[in-house]
């Protein structure tokens, strides 16, 4: 009897496992295979070079690296500010103010816009030749003439410029996730607080912030996973990698891929990549658990 | 009893007529994949005209933009589905990828025949790119792998009312680098922009580091750097990499040039916005579209050094390799000998702006196709060199630029880190 419940366990259990095995877990091992060779994703002959490829990414590619930490720059940018925007406005919307299903629709139209239609208006209203310059003009007319400069092509303002413009499309979706988790919250929660004499600010301390962790978690999680893979914005904000100080580890894949016809290597890069993400990932859950 | 009569009659009739032989011969359709968005229209059209000459229905299929075109030949070149037709985005190492892995069908017979009739139509230095000759470094046997369609030459493009407003003769462009350096402090006193170009895409900037490399060095000390007996560090490399920080100290580059896209510098220039701009002939067809009356000319770049020729990229702009595997390849072959005549070159390069690969169609071309075409008496290319340089050496090249470009780096602190990545691929390759 406990055999056939667990074999009925298994059977339902199986669609979901195949799928999950043809489209992640055997696509992952093939990828890994592959960064095992010297190959130029064109021949059908592949020379075996063990880890050789792995040994370069760690001890010899410094532009990987660099790419890394442009990648986790911008990351830490949208986890501080692009989060706390969300969860700021997301509160905002979750109580009774006016026109707040106006102010839903408004924050979730740049998630749902094409990154290169981002990327395209924002270097035109930050760019003072081929665009309309608003940036700078608007400084200039607030008195602040000397903080005007061209905002894309300087390697000390590019990268910055890139993950702010990246948060303004990306705000969106961690405001749905935070309001949908606000609202989940039990309203007889404020209320016998505020009977016991609680502050606002006591409430939102004890009541909705220990609450809202797990959805906080969530967002967190996505957001790494969604900076760190950024690239089609900054390829339609600067072109590419401007002297590597735009450079992120998803155009470094492109660029061995195809610039080099290093099929093999961008493989072991994109393995060294996806490892990273999912120890991240694990950081963060373990972090959240111990928080619990 | 009638019915079981009316059935079993529509059962026998049915039977006799699939036994039957099939008398209609069927003529084989042939699949083109392509990328170029703006000649899609003009390939239709031609393809509509051959299928009534002949009877055979020739399929363009366009995958644009040209990244995504890339992505989609490489992965059908893995999975051995390639179309009949097909073109290759990407450098000579490539090109040979392919033909060792048997995709490319060698067409030097089909251009040989006649007395060489096909090979004769078209320009040389359009059939060079294509060419393997004897003893390359790519081990391919020497022949002919692919059909120029159109030829290009990247040069500097200039505009004639923003020169004039100048003070400087707007039919005589600065021919040295000198000359071309001082208009800098001109553009800036007029704020104006000076020249764009696509250089957030680096590969420009390679392209016109590799011109000033043949005019202050000459071709044989340059492919001895790649060949790796001349160091980066060489005076003469010094010399072109500060040829960039000469630019942009006199301000006759635009604002934000290392990051701007081809694009944007295509508008910059079309809208009169930049007095330079250093583009390909494909140009031509998009200023037309942005601002049909914009008076310009084409121009090589300044030279830096009278000791040898000032060189520019050129030869065939896009071309056609046929499948080799393809059980139509002999029909591919006769579509694209009737696709490069005089009279299908002449209507692609009207209707598309593009320069013509046939030399014969050249006749009725606009003046400043022709400028670009004259060009081509001083066109080389990568791809005709017979060696190529490391790719990661390439991009430290191009980075490089960009940081001189920016004031990050000195023109000797780029050529030593480039040295070094010269010698760690070079003993990496002696290590194989």
């Amino acid at each position: 009897m406990k055999i056939k419940s667990a074999l009925e366990n298994y059977t339902f259990i199986l669609p979901a496992v195949t799928i999950f095995s043809i489209f992640y877990i055997i696509p992952f091992i093939w990828v890994f295979q592959l960064g095992l060779y010297d190959w130029d994703g064109i021949s059908f002959t592949k020379v075996f070079v063990g880890l050789q490829n792995f040994k370069e990414i760690f001890f010899q590619d410094s532009n990987w690296w660099q790419s890394m930490w442009n990648a986790s720059y911008i990351t830490l940018i949208a986890l501080t500010f692009q989060n706390i925007l969300a969860f700021m406005l997301a509160l905002a919307c979750d109580r009774e103010i006016k026109m707040k299903n106006f102010y839903r629709v408004i924050f979730f139209i740049p998630p749902v816009l094409s990154e290169v239609v981002v990327g395209m208006a924002w270097r035109f209203i930050i760019n003072d030749i081929d665009g309309a310059n608003i940036i700078n003009r608007t400084l200039i007319g607030m008195g602040f003439g000397n903080f005007a400069h061209n905002w894309l092509s300087d390697p000390n303002t590019a990268l910055t410029t890139v993950a702010i413009v990246h948060c303004w499309k990306g705000f969106g979706w961690g405001f749905l996730i935070f309001l949908a988790g606000l609202q989940t919250i039990p309203r007889e929660l404020y209320e016998a607080a505020r009977v016991d004499g609680a502050s606002a600010w006591q409430s939102f301390k004890k009541i909705t912030i220990p609450l809202m962790i797990p959805v906080m978690v969530l967002v967190a999680i996505l957001t790494v996973l969604g900076t760190m893979q950024v690239f089609v914005l900054i390829v339609s904000l600067v072109g590419g990698e401007f002297a590597g100080h735009t450079s992120v580890p998803v155009l470094r894949i492109l660029a061995s891929m195809r610039g080099s016809s290093r099929f093999g290597y961008a493989c072991a890069q994109g393995i060294t990549f996806g490892i990273v993400l999912i120890a991240i990932s694990f950081i963060q859950y373990r972090f959240s658990k111990k928080g619990q | 009893m009638l019915l079981r009569n009316v059935v079993l009659g529509i059962f026998v009739l049915f039977s006799v007529l699939g036994c039957s032989s099939q008398k209609t011969e069927t003529k084989p359709a042939i699949s083109v994949w392509h990328w170029m968005t703006d000649r899609d229209a003009a390939f239709q059209e031609l393809a509509k005209k051959y299928e009534t000459l002949t009877g055979i229905k020739v399929n363009f299929e366009l995958y644009a933009p040209s990244d995504a075109y890339s992505q989609k030949i490489r992965a059908a070149a893995q999975g051995v589905n390639l179309p009949d037709i097909f073109g290759i985005l990407g450098e000579k190492r490539d090109f040979a990828s392919f033909i060792k892995a048997g995709h490319i069908l060698d067409i030097t017979a089909y251009m040989d025949a006649d007395n060489q009739n096909w090979r004769n139509k078209f320009f040389s230095k359009a059939l060079a790119v294509n060419e393997f000759t004897e003893g390359n470094s790519y081990g391919i046997q020497p022949g002919i792998f692919a059909v120029p369609i159109d030829i290009m030459t990247i040069q500097m493009v200039y505009n004639k009312k923003l020169l004039k407003q100048l003070g400087l003769n707007p039919n005589r462009p600065p021919k040295t680098l000198q000359e071309f350096l001082d208009i800098g402090a001109k553009i800036k006193a007029a704020g104006m922009q000076g020249l764009v170009s696509g250089w957030g895409e680096v590969w420009m900037i390679d392209c016109l580091a590799n011109n000033y490399a043949f005019n202050i060095m000459g071709k044989d000390k340059v492919l001895a750097t790649i060949k790796g007996e001349v160091a980066y560090t060489d005076p003469d490399w010094i010399k072109v990499l500060s040829i960039f920080k000469q630019m942009q100290n006199s301000g006759v580059l635009a604002q934000g040039l290392v990051t701007m896209i081809n694009k944007s510098a295509e508008q910059l220039f079309a809208n009169e916005k930049a007095v330079f701009s250093f583009n390909g002939s494909w140009c031509v067809n998009v200023y037309k579209g942005m601002n049909p009356d914009l008076e310009y000319g084409a121009m090589l770049p300044p030279e830096a050094s009278s000791q040898y020729p000032m060189a520019i990229w050129g030869g065939a702009g896009s071309s056609f390799m046929v499948n080799a595997r393809s059980k139509n390849s002999e029909e591919a072959v006769k579509f694209l000998i009737w696709l490069t005549d005089q009279d299908q070159q002449a209507y692609l390069s009207q209707t598309t702006n593009n320069l013509p690969a046939n030399k014969n169609s050249l006749t009725k071309i606009p003046e400043i196709l022709a400028q670009f075409a004259r060009g081509m008496d001083y066109a080389t290319h990568p791809n005709v060199w017979g060696v190529s340089e490391f790719s990661l050496v390439i991009e430290a090249l191009d980075r490089g630029i960009q940081s001189i470009i920016i004031g990050e780096k000195t023109p000797e602190q780029v050529a030593a880190e480039v040295q070094k990545i010269k010698e760690r691929e070079m003993s990496k390759r002696r290590a194989r």
